[in-house]
């Protein structure tokens, strides 16, 4: 059964060890939007009862070997992978992204940016490129958004052949650009190929990005450009036919027992 | 027991390399009533240096006013605790980490910071904002790059991954700096005013356990090198340096406070400089209990270490607990999931001494009290330096007033140390925990205090040339300061901590200058009712002879009441007027002006008014309550000329000119760019000039319309008349630039 309110919505906030912004995203979904979140700790199996799952910012695992490297293999993660399998709305930020990325669950890979600096935006300016997407449906095409990033390895990397097909299928929902909504070199942070700052997987029921939505949705506090995102989730969850069932997954995808 | 009086190891070579003289070690006889064994001359040796214990600067730092009615926790513990009102209250404490930054950059300046955030959640607290304070050399010289580029990494790799934010903070340069540079790191936690926890051990028989990270070879005698000068074998010391894991630091203070949730445990401390050593030995001297430590369970990271090794270790993210007995296995299940090691290594004794195990003998009996309380404490000779007053002295007449000032302030406001910072600050997470009103860049950061309608405002702040010049008033002024960009931000300043840098103290000159600025402090400190509740000493910045200026760095702490009613210093609106409060003297001594462009430092810095400097506090943070100022902006380094030009061009956003009139009277490079304290930049809308009048008159402070924001070109009398641009380009550049980097 879907949600009918926002006070019945159930997103999950997976919390690796070593997320940082979990708390944030806790904060941003329960106290400010106005719906049910819950931490969910990278040992747990099952997502039953969740309508979304966020992963977080942060630094998994310390980032040690690699950017998401370590977090894929966590038990939370085949969780996630049948969540996402099933329909489910599943949303990577920053780290987030990057576990997606190294997960498969969206293509290509954050590497370290063009500077080889850490670097904290605050007022990151993002162009909206489709409005017509669960993510994007509070915003227009060609909108700018002003929503923070920060992080070391934001460089979205891709082979060819991907970029190309991340370009057909439009799953490219935002760019880096100017505060004019241009997109040049000057105005890409941190060198991801076509300014990439966050794409969604071709179904549309994962959506990673580099800036952070959570960070942005009082005002005063990074303005709330990031409401917009998160508003558009919660909206597409209300309209939702149905909850996700990822418990009754196939059994071969499914070595958990649901609770 | 009979191995502990076999004392034929220690020679007085081996005392004296321990940095021990030979009076202390007499005493360390006398307390003992024998020889001490390799540990225990090692655990004297740390417990004693100038490091841990303060012996020569323990005497001046009583001066200090510590007590307040929001004081919950003045100095001696790991951080001061201040109660900020809804039940809730912060801790606080700076620290240096000088030394070790300065031979290895990246993880001195980590584990700094790492070992500051452990001082904060080591008393139940949350860590929710970080600045850091840093002091540099020349950046001609390659080697200060390389230091700037990891100090900066540093910092910005443990903070970042730990998860909490770098709001603020300073960076200068001075070559005298170049061989020793200061890496000082503040954070403050909230906690609930009734759960703080303190490093206490107490209840005979309760266990003693161990958290967090496995011992390894790092670190031993960080202690004792931090309290030593630097030589050309300095560099042989990077053994000495830890290695910071955030990572583990993060799993650390989630297990933490997890614990602390449950009534599990009695005390908790960290394991900072002298690792298990001082931790233990801490907590059972302010119990008034003995511990007893087997050495044997210790979570080693390599085989065959000693007793001595163990005790002296000191590597990171480690923490001791004296719990409940009986509640040993909820302890273990805590950190057991956050995938910490956890180990009960000892017991709390009624015998009073330190009894250390191994390999099921004793190695080694300190009574705990003795060496706590019989610690050395030096009146060391103190001398005012024989050039004090010819530096004091400054001939104004001889120095030419430059023909285009234009084009001089445009070079003071490009220069690294008055240039934007953001090539630093924007390597540092500054918005995770979704609190940050007003980030870094400004005159004071503003954090929100979630489930209330307040925020607290923090600055850190020093003018190490005034401090040369005049270390009491030096050290004055730089309260003064970090007063008054608590009070631009609208914040009642309540209290300071601070990280005192000096040369070695065994100097009489050096001494002096110490007093001077302990005096300065504790007078600011009682004038403006903000009590030093914990700070951090660093001696021995010298090379080779040569000291450091004065470095007494204070970070203070404001509240502020209402968060939506906050000032930040940059000009918002076309058509707004621009005021001063306070008044625009021409003093040219001490100023950045004339050091950088005259190559001059001397004189002395302008005198505080304590009236003058309250009244002109007390009306910006009148009117920034009463929603009239749109804007607050200190004079400080550079003078009024780069404090405008800052309001002008500093924001995140859109940059804006504004056209001012200065009131003449004495030279024209002595208005624009002397420094004076008590000055504040304010801008309102033309509508409320009444009421903002009315506000500086009740006050008591001197308020003076001057003209008005708008236009693109910055224009001051007939002096100044630049296009704001020009301004924008050399203060955002200035520092990258002279850094040699690409933007």
């Amino acid at each position: 059964m879907s949600p009918r309110s926002r006070e019945d919505v159930q997103v999950g906030v997976v919390v690796f060890p070593g997320s940082c912004d979990d708390h944030d995203a806790y904060h941003a979904l329960a106290h400010v939007l106005g719906v049910r979140a819950r931490f969910v700790w990278h040992k747990e199996e099952s997502l039953e009862g969740l309508d979304a799952v966020m992963l977080p910012g942060g630094f998994s695992y310390g980032d040690y070997l690699r950017c998401g490297a370590m977090a894929k293999f966590s038990p939370v993660m085949k969780a996630v992978r049948r969540f996402a399998e099933a329909g489910g709305y599943v949303l990577g930020t920053c780290n987030g992204f990057q576990i997606l990325c190294e997960s498969g669950l969206l293509p290509g890979a954050l590497i370290r940016n063009r500077s080889l600096r850490f670097l904290c935006e605050p007022r990151q300016a993002l162009r909206v490129e489709r409005s017509d997407t669960p993510w994007t449906s509070r915003t227009e095409k060609g909108r700018v958004l002003r929503i923070p990033i920060k992080h070391g390895e934001g460089c979205y990397y891709a082979d060819p052949a991907t970029l190309e097909a991340l370009q057909a299928k439009g799953q490219i929902l935002l760019r880096y650009s100017t505060p004019d909504g241009r997109v040049s070199e000057d105005a890409n942070p941190n060198g991801s190929l076509l300014h990439i700052a966050g794409i969604m997987n071709p179904r549309g029921n994962v959506f990673g990005l580099m800036p952070h939505p959570e960070h942005a949705v009082e005002p005063g506090l990074g303005g709330e450009d990031g409401r917009r995102i998160l508003d558009a989730l919660i909206d597409t969850l209300l309209a939702a036919p149905a909850r996700p069932t990822p418990g009754r997954a196939p059994q071969a995808a499914s070595p958990s027992a649901p609770r | 027991m009979t191995h502990l009086a076999s004392s034929s190891e220690i020679t007085p070579e081996v005392v004296a390399r321990h940095g021990l003289s030979p009076a202390e070690y007499e005493r360390i006889l006398q307390i003992l009533g024998r020889a001490p064994n390799l540990v225990e001359l090692g655990i004297f040796s740390v417990m004693w240096s100038e490091h841990c214990s303060y012996k020569s600067s323990r005497v001046h730092l009583r001066k200090f006013p510590t007590k307040g009615p929001r004081v919950l926790q003045g100095p001696g513990e790991n951080a001061g605790v201040l109660d900020i009102g809804d039940g809730f209250a912060v801790v606080f404490k700076m620290e240096s980490h000088n030394h070790p930054s300065f031979i290895e950059p990246y993880q001195g300046a980590a584990t700094g910071v790492g070992g500051i955030l452990r001082d904060v959640f080591t008393m139940g607290a949350r860590p929710i904002a970080s600045l850091d304070s840093l002091r540099f050399g020349r950046l001609d010289d390659p080697r200060q790059r390389h230091l700037v580029d990891g100090v900066v990494r540093g910092i910005g790799g443990y903070g970042n991954s730990f998860g909490c934010p770098t709001v603020g903070g300073e960076t200068a340069f001075h070559p005298c700096y170049d061989g020793n540079i200061l890496v000082n790191a503040f954070n403050l936690g909230l906690l609930r005013a009734d759960r703080i926890f303190r490093a206490v051990a107490a209840g005979v028989g309760n266990p003693v356990i161990y958290v967090g990270s496995r011992t390894g070879r790092d670190g031993i005698h960080g202690a004792t090198m931090a309290s030593e000068e630097f030589s050309e074998t300095s560099e042989e010391k990077r053994p000495t340096v830890q290695v910071g894991d955030p990572f583990t630091e993060k799993l650390l203070l989630e297990a933490c406070l997890e614990v602390m949730k449950g009534d599990l445990i009695v005390g908790i401390q960290d394991m900072g400089a002298a690792g298990l050593t001082s931790s233990s030995l801490e907590m059972a001297s302010r119990g008034g209990v003995g511990i007893e430590i087997d050495l044997s369970r210790v979570p080693l990271r390599e085989e065959g270490m000693t007793p001595y090794e163990i005790m002296l270790s000191e590597s990171q993210e480690r923490m001791l607990i004296v719990a409940r007995a009986g509640r040993e296995r909820d302890v273990e299940a805590i950190f057991r999931k956050w995938d910490l090691q956890v180990e009960v290594v000892g017991r709390v004794t009624d015998d009073g001494l330190l009894r250390l195990l191994h390999a099921g003998k004793v190695v080694g009996e300190i009574p705990v009290k003795p060496l706590a309380e019989e610690a050395p404490v030096y009146e060391r000779p103190m001398t005012r330096p024989a050039w004090q007053d010819e530096i004091q002295a400054l001939d104004p007449d001889g120095i030419p007033v430059p023909e285009d000032l234009g084009r001089t302030l445009v070079d003071l406001i490009g220069s690294p140390g008055l240039a934007s910072k953001a090539w630093v600050y924007r390597q540092y997470d500054s918005v995770v925990r979704s609190n940050t009103l007003e980030g870094p860049g400004g005159d004071a950061a503003v954090i929100r205090i979630k489930d209330t309608r307040k925020a607290i405002a923090l600055s850190v702040d020093c003018n190490h040339r005034y401090c040369y010049l005049d270390p009491r008033l030096g050290a004055a002024l730089a309260v003064a300061e970090a007063a008054r960009n608590v009070s631009c931000a609208g914040a009642l300043p309540l209290a300071i901590t601070d990280c005192l840098n000096f040369g070695n103290p065994e100097r009489p000159e050096i001494m002096w200058q110490f007093a001077e600025c302990v005096e300065g402090i504790a007078e600011a400190c009682r004038a403006l009712d903000t009590p030093v509740v914990s700070g951090n000493v660093s001696f021995y910045n010298e090379t080779k002879g040569r000291g450091i200026f004065p470095t007494p760095i204070v970070a203070m702490v404001g509240l502020i009441e209402d968060a939506t009613a906050f000032a930040a210093p940059f000009f918002r609106s076309e058509g707004d007027l621009v005021a001063l409060l306070g008044e625009a003297p021409g003093e040219l001594g001490a100023s950045e002006y004339l050091a950088a462009l005259h190559g001059i430092e001397r004189g002395r810095p302008a005198p505080l008014d304590w009236a003058r400097e309250k009244a002109v506090q007390a009306a910006c943070r009148a009117g920034i309550a009463a929603r009239l100022f749109r804007s607050a902006h200190d004079c400080a380094d550079g003078g009024f000329a780069v404090a405008l030009a800052e309001c002008c061009v500093g924001g995140p956003e859109a940059i804006i000119g504004a056209e001012v009139e200065l009131p003449r009277g004495s030279r024209a490079d002595a208005l624009l760019f002397g420094e004076a304290p008590s000055r504040i930049i304010v801008s309102f809308d033309p509508s409320d000039r009444e009421r903002a009048e009315r506000i500086a008159r009740e006050a008591g402070a001197p308020f003076e319309v001057i003209g008005r924001v708008g236009g693109d070109r910055l224009r001051i009398g007939d002096w100044i008349d630049l296009p704001i641009g020009e301004i924008r380009g050399a203060w955002r550049e200035g520092l990258s630039r002279a850094l040699r980097e690409g933007g």
